[in-house]
């Protein structure tokens, strides 16, 4: 098991060079520094000095990837890609280009994101599973059938309705709740209600609906009509027979998901006002901070990397005949 | 005639457009042909809902369409200067401006309430003793043809009841003109003609009430809300099937080769669609579409017309939609091309000495069409989902160009007033709403039809 994680762990690193590359590509060979830094000072007729000079402040006035000028390793280490991209595997982030320091900032935002995001994905799951398991007992009947549709239909619906529909409807109609904004130290709950609940709500659709297949498949099964024949009641199949045995492909939707819940939702946390990793993404993108951007792919790739890893793992816990070599 | 003088304007997106309606028409003849997608065909369009949807989607399209052929509009000449030489409006008209008979030159001051007829904030007006005092001011465009506010709500009825006469009239000939045709077909049309009716129905209530009446009330800079959505549709349609069109030869040329090579070529692809997928979807897209602000910021003096700039922003959008999106399909064909090339009759082809070329156009491709096509109904839904999403970010559609997300950001907080302005996001949320869920539907349909085993089917935005 060790050896396997290990030789996983190993197997990310040329994954994250490539996306360091593309990040690298992106940001620095498509568009120069000296575009950055004319789009950053915000005036088409910008002279050269403050250019040059917004370049050094920021540390932009360096070669991309080969400095002729140093000699030994500082040819390579002296450079734009090194000083940028590189320093990030060691989880350096620097600073970002309003000149906060984003590893404070990161280490700060996680748990507010946290605090949304991990409720919403439990209740979320629990949710949906409850829902499709009630759909799986209709199984064949019209009630079955309109179940899908209304699934379809709550798919069809934008993201942003149920989030502005939430916020009109239950904070402002009925006034149960705050409409945004978040306290740390003092009732973190009465607003993390909203956003959760409208995060759960906007997943039944296409959860149960998925969940509503994965069953459904498990339920034509020969073991199914075996446990029906010796007289097991329904909600027995359903929770002792179905259940665990739907876990596998549960799990490798879901599992991979975890660890990405550090970086919260852009749109949830925006609208509510949680300053978590989520706005601040959002608020990098807004005022283009590209040393934020960057950081933030790099951290997503990584919690993506090991939610590959995670899932594999949670394979040998799901099903015993899973062996990892 | 307004042909006479008028100057066509081929934007690229509308040159895009016609070819991709070009593409679409070919790969559907050529379905056409094969007995086997015949046969799927045929139950896709047996079902009501398969013809009901069918008609929503195509109605969806012809809007597009028609508001992709596009024009510049002669000016009179300047009063008192004799001159051959034309100008041209500046302003970039369509086909589908013209039939909705200036719905969108009818504009006001600011926000105003469906079928109202006062504005809906203040304004500085003179009294009849001519002393400034602030209340609701009249509407430009709306009731200017009653003699009493009162006669408001049975004049919207009569109205009605004119256009619901011109509808049905129309709708008459359009689905008789059908029913000549299709009257022995085996197909459900009468679930597609009861579509048509309800279509051709409101689209002339719509423009024939517009005229007296703001139907879906103005936005903030006071244009007709009703307008604007129907302008939406052309940007939800052709960034759903643009972005689609960018991202399936990748990852069909890449998914095909990583599961028919194997080896090092299989290795390669992993590796490409591992790293792509592992970068967090919505921050590569935004920082693409970032970057190309800037250089679209840079060199102004690319684009004539205020119009092309953004159609520039919005085809690099599809792009970019377009290539960071092709990991998902590009794995299910590699898997299913793994499974097809392990088969009897590919090995047999091998066998008798035939070309890895001939082998991949003839026995491979073929077999994951299926696969193609689910995937472009089920992205495109996504995809018109995700514009809301990407404007609202800011790095979605240029602020110039209707789209429902643009309409959405615009209004979001529009909900707190008091009393609320709803009916932007209204319009913007069901015009959406109706298309998405047409696609799924559909897209439920076709995947019945063509892998009646699938379960593989999950939607991920």
């Amino acid at each position: 098991m060790l050896a396997y994680i290990i030789r996983r762990l190993i197997y990310a690193i040329p994954i994250l060079i490539g996306v360091n590359l593309l990040t690298f590509t992106l940001f620095f060979v498509v568009n120069s520094p000296d575009d950055m830094a004319a789009s950053q000072l915000g005036d088409k007729y910008v002279t050269p000095e403050a250019i040059a000079n917004w370049k050094r402040k920021n540390g932009y006035d360096k070669p991309l990837f080969l400095n002729d000028d140093a000699s030994g390793v500082a040819a390579l280490t002296d450079t734009i890609f090194f000083t940028k991209s590189v320093r990030l595997f060691a989880f350096d982030f620097g600073r970002s280009e309003s000149g906060r320091d984003i590893t404070t900032d990161v280490s700060t935002r996680m748990w507010p994101s946290l605090a949304v995001a991990l409720p919403s994905f439990a209740i979320g799951i629990w949710v949906n599973i409850c829902v499709a398991l009630m759909v799986v007992m209709f199984r064949a009947t019209a009630l079955d059938r309109w179940a899908v549709f209304v699934f379809v239909a709550l798919m069809s619906i934008s993201y942003l309705f149920y989030i502005i529909g939430g916020q009109y409807l239950v904070a402002k109609q009925w006034m149960l709740v705050p409409i945004s904004g978040f306290d740390p130290d003092f009732k973190p709950w009465k607003f993390l209600i909203l956003p959760v609940l409208v995060s759960v709500v906007s997943g039944i659709g296409s959860g149960a609906r998925w969940y509503r297949t994965l069953f459904l498949e498990e339920a034509g099964q020969d073991y199914v009509r075996t446990a029906r024949a010796k007289g097991a009641s329904e909600i027995s199949i359903l929770f002792k027979h179905i259940l665990p045995n739907a876990l596998i492909p549960i799990l490798t939707g879901i599992v991979v998901l975890i660890p990405s819940l550090f970086m919260g939702s852009l749109l949830i946390e925006s609208f509510f006002g949680i300053p978590g990793l989520g706005s601040y993404m959002l608020d990098a993108i807004r005022s283009q901070d590209f040393a934020i951007v960057r950081t933030m792919v790099f951290i997503g790739s990584i919690l993506y990397i090991l939610g590959l890893i995670l899932t594999d793992i949670s394979y040998t816990w799901a099903d015993p005949r899973v062996r990892l070599s | 005639m307004w042909e006479l003088d008028a100057k066509p304007v081929l934007l690229w997106s509308d040159a895009l457009v016609f070819m991709l309606v070009a593409v679409l028409t070919t790969f559907f003849y050529r379905l056409r042909n094969d007995p086997q997608s015949r046969e799927r065909w045929s139950q896709v369009f047996s079902s009501r809902l398969g013809m009901v949807t069918f008609t929503i989607i195509m109605v969806y399209v012809g809007v597009a369409l028609l508001d992709s052929l596009h024009f510049r509009r002669a000016l009179p000449p300047p009063d008192g200067v004799e001159t051959n030489e034309v100008f041209y409006d500046n302003k970039v008209t369509s086909v589908l401006d013209v039939m909705l008979d200036g719905m969108g030159d009818r504009f006001e001051r600011t926000y105003s309430a469906p079928f109202a007829l006062k504005s809906f904030e203040k304004s500085n007006m003179k009294d009849e003793q001519g002393n400034m005092v602030r209340d609701f001011d009249w509407l430009e465009h709306a009731g200017q043809h009653l003699a009493e506010p009162a006669h408001r709500w049975p004049d919207v009825l009569r109205l009605s009841a004119i256009a619901l006469g011109w509808g049905l009239l129309a709708s008459a000939v359009v689905v008789g003109l059908q029913w000549r045709l299709l009257r022995n077909s085996v197909y459900p049309w009468y679930a597609s003609w009861t579509v048509q009716t309800s279509v051709i129905c409101f689209m002339v209530w719509l423009v024939y009430i517009s005229h007296y009446y703001h139907v879906l009330g103005t936005d903030q800079g006071g244009t007709d809300v009703a307008y604007q959505s129907i302008k939406g549709i052309r940007t939800g349609v052709l960034l759903g099937t643009l972005s689609t069109l960018v991202m399936l030869p990748i990852a069909v040329t890449l998914g095909v080769m990583a599961g028919y090579f194997k080896g090092w070529v299989d290795d390669v692809v992993q590796y490409l669609y591992t790293t792509l997928s592992s970068i967090p979807g919505i921050l590569l897209i935004a920082a693409s579409v970032l970057l190309f602000q800037v250089y679209i910021d840079l060199n102004p003096d690319f684009f004539s017309v205020g119009m092309e700039k953004a159609d520039a922003r919005f085809i690099a959008l599809c792009f970019i939609l377009g290539l960071t999106s092709w990991s998902s399909l590009c794995r299910l064909i590699r898997a299913e091309t793994l499974k097809i090339s392990q088969l009897g009759y590919v090995q047999a082809a091998h066998a008798f000495g035939v070309s890895h070329t001939r082998i991949l156009a003839r026995h491979i491709l073929p077999n994951v069409v299926h696969i193609i096509l689910i995937t472009f109904v089920l992205d495109f839904s996504a995809l018109v989902l995700a514009e809301a999403v990407l404007s609202y970010i800011g790095v979605g559609i240029d602020p110039s160009m209707g789209s429902w997300g643009n309409m959405i950001n615009g209004a979001r907080t529009e909900l707190s007033r008091e009393p609320a302005v709803w009916w932007t996001l209204t319009g913007a949320f069901f015009f959406m709403f109706v298309l998405v869920l047409a696609a799924n539907l559909f897209s439920d349909l076709v995947r019945d039809a063509f892998d009646p085993r699938s379960s593989s089917g999950r939607s991920e935005a």
